[in-house]
């Protein structure tokens, strides 16, 4: 017997089996606690900063000398600072510049971290010098030497950017490398090769693809940790420079004044500490849905 | 055991090397000539010319990164143009601060951790886990400069009990000493405390599945003793590997911890010798640091062999 492609529409199939691992999909995140704690966390302060400066009536920047110090209220929520601005205001505004700057951050040294590690993983010879090197970065604290980058680079958005990117690429390397190297020894690789693939065929088609998971998990906590660096970093005055009211700097501002206005230090030190949180939780929790043979081995 | 020593020596070679490289290299990367910027700006061209030779910064680059690296392996890391001190000098009066900082962090994260590690494996899945657990993702989750400022808040400002920066030596009296370090002390070691508790429990619970826990308590040994002296002692290798690793956090911790509470520790030299382009400072810590590094690892890999005979270097066959 035979069927006819009529009889069966295979359109139909796809679509509904997409659906059902969509449903199983959905259904796993929705059970895995800490990924969906996570999430919500994570998306709360997407939203905030994407659409909390269009809600806000105070702005960030606005000084106002009479209203100096003024403590918690209906008006000010967060209360205000040294210089009479809204605490509240200028912690959503940070929202968007530190979020941004992680997002940045994980995006850019993913893409590195993945491009020296499975090109160290496949060449032996590149692999010794590049895994020197990210030795050597990763021999002394991540935030001494991007506070030396900082001081070369000069004090700027991007440049924080490129400062923890540089710092944080030989972790997702080591990852991405350790990962690559037992894909290169699996038999669809070396079949490939029989095949007569080119090395960037096997590299970017076959083994790449398949280090993604790994390679997700880890830039969730160099998202987690480039926020860190980046408050670290302004908070030390080598960061943003202010009056840009990144999470760092208005921390910064407030610990010059934490005996007179406990906000101006409580406030943006909750927020770091909540998107820190949701990012650790996001992490754990995709690292049990991506690779279940860690979660039981944690287990 | 002599030749593994040797072996792991030589094997920190080429981290020291490229270590000192990519800091010499960032260093001379930064704008700003540091002749100028020790003379000020009032400084006449001639002058700043004189201490540019004098400093010998008129040389090549590769030069003075060669002259630099053959006197630091001399034990000489040269002068600080800001402190009127050699590095040696300074960062050996930089460096009781940082222990007695570094210890105090180390003991107030082991004497929190391990008990609480040991609670959550003996009441898995209970109430009990869940909130070491909970605790420990908390204490992570805080970066150490945030929990400074919470510290700050709480224990200087709300209740007065302690300093809210500064630092005493030793000799001032011992509780002089540590009041000023408890709280630097407590922020830096807490995210420790977390990671080490999370190591104990899964380690624990690795082993008291054990056969050899069973038999121990068939046999009648007091919970206390199947726990202390057999389950910890055999639990004991990876929580060890932790708490070395967790020196490198520690030490990154340092330089805004030390900073914040006005600490004159190495990782504060090292912040304000990077804010200053005190050149000369800021490689000569960062190598001390590493080299530091190195030395603590090695360390812990010779206390595995006390820990567990098993595993003595020397018996490897």
């Amino acid at each position: 017997m035979t069927i006819s492609s009529e009889s069966i529409d295979l359109h139909a199939v796809k679509s509904a089996l997409k659906k059902e691992q969509n449903k199983i999909l959905w259904r796993q995140i929705m059970t895995n606690g800490s990924l969906f704690v996570g999430f919500v966390i994570i998306a709360f302060l997407i939203l905030v900063a994407l659409f909390g400066p269009l809600l806000m009536k105070h702005d960030p920047n606005t000084m106002d000398v009479l209203k100096r110090f003024a403590a918690p209220s209906a008006d000010h929520w967060f209360g205000t600072d040294n210089l009479g601005r809204d605490v509240l205001a200028r912690v959503i505004y940070g929202t968007r510049i530190s979020m941004g700057i992680g997002v940045a951050v994980a995006i850019i040294a993913s893409m590195s971290g993945l491009i020296v590690g499975i090109y160290s993983s496949y060449y032996k010879w590149l692999d010794h010098l590049l895994m020197r090197l990210s030795d050597g970065i990763m021999a002394f604290p991540g935030l001494l030497l991007a506070l030396a980058l900082m001081a070369a680079l000069g004090g700027q958005a991007s440049n924080v950017v490129i400062a923890v990117s540089i710092v944080a690429t030989p972790y997702i390397a080591r990852v991405v490398r350790s990962e690559a190297l037992a894909l290169k020894e699996q038999t669809f690789v070396e079949a490939t090769r029989a095949l007569g693939a080119s090395d960037s065929r096997i590299i970017w088609q076959h083994i790449a693809p398949n280090t993604l998971s790994s390679l997700i998990v880890q830039a969730t906590f160099i998202f987690a940790e480039a926020i860190i660096v980046e408050a670290a970093l302004s908070f030390l005055g080598a960061g943003i420079p202010p009056p840009a009211p990144s999470w760092g700097n208005i921390l910064s501002d407030g610990k010059t004044y934490i005996y007179k206005a406990w906000w101006m230090t409580f406030f943006p030190g909750m927020t770091i500490t909540l998107a820190i949180i949701g990012l650790n939780l996001f992490g754990d929790g995709l690292r049990d849905l991506l690779d279940p043979h860690v979660s039981k081995a944690k287990k | 055991m002599k030749t593994y020593l040797l072996k792991r020596l030589l094997s920190a070679i080429p981290v020291l090397f490229i270590v000192s490289t990519i800091v010499f290299l960032i260093l001379q990367m930064t704008p700003g000539d540091p002749a100028l910027v020790i003379l000020g700006q009032e400084a006449t061209l001639e002058e700043v010319e004189d201490l540019r030779q004098q400093l010998k910064l008129d040389r090549p680059i590769y030069e003075q990164y060669f002259n630099w690296l053959f006197n630091a392996l001399r034990g000489d890391l040269g002068e600080s143009y800001f402190m009127n001190d050699s590095v040696l000098e300074a960062i050996l009066s930089h460096l009781g601060p940082t222990i007695s900082l570094g210890i105090l962090a180390e003991i107030i994260a082991i004497a929190l951790a391990i008990p609480l590690g040991i609670l959550a494996a003996r009441r898995k899945g209970t109430l009990t886990d869940q909130s070491v657990m909970t605790f420990s993702l908390l204490g992570m989750s805080i970066p150490n400069f945030l929990l400074s400022l919470f510290l700050i808040l709480v224990f200087s400002v709300f209740w007065r009990l302690l300093p809210v920066a500064g630092y005493k030596p030793l000799g001032a009296g011992l509780w002089e000493h540590l009041k000023y370090l408890l709280l630097p002390a407590f922020a830096l070691g807490t995210a420790h405390a977390a990671l080490i508790a999370r190591m104990t429990r899964s380690a624990m619970l690795e082993v008291l599945n054990a056969n050899y826990i069973k038999t121990a308590r068939a046999k009648g040994v007091k919970e206390k003793w199947v726990i202390y002296k057999h389950a910890l002692r055999n639990a004991f290798l990876p929580i060890l590997t932790v708490i070395g690793q967790s020196f490198l956090g520690l030490m990154g911790g340092t330089a805004i911890v030390e900073t914040i509470f006005a600490i004159p520790g190495i990782g504060q030299l090292i912040v304000n010798g990077v804010m200053r382009r005190d050149y000369a400072i800021v490689q000569g810590a960062v190598l001390y640091v590493t080299f530091a590094f190195v030395f603590i690892n090695l360390a812990v890999d010779m206390l595995y062999g006390i820990v567990n005979p098993q595993v003595r270097l020397d018996n490897k066959k």
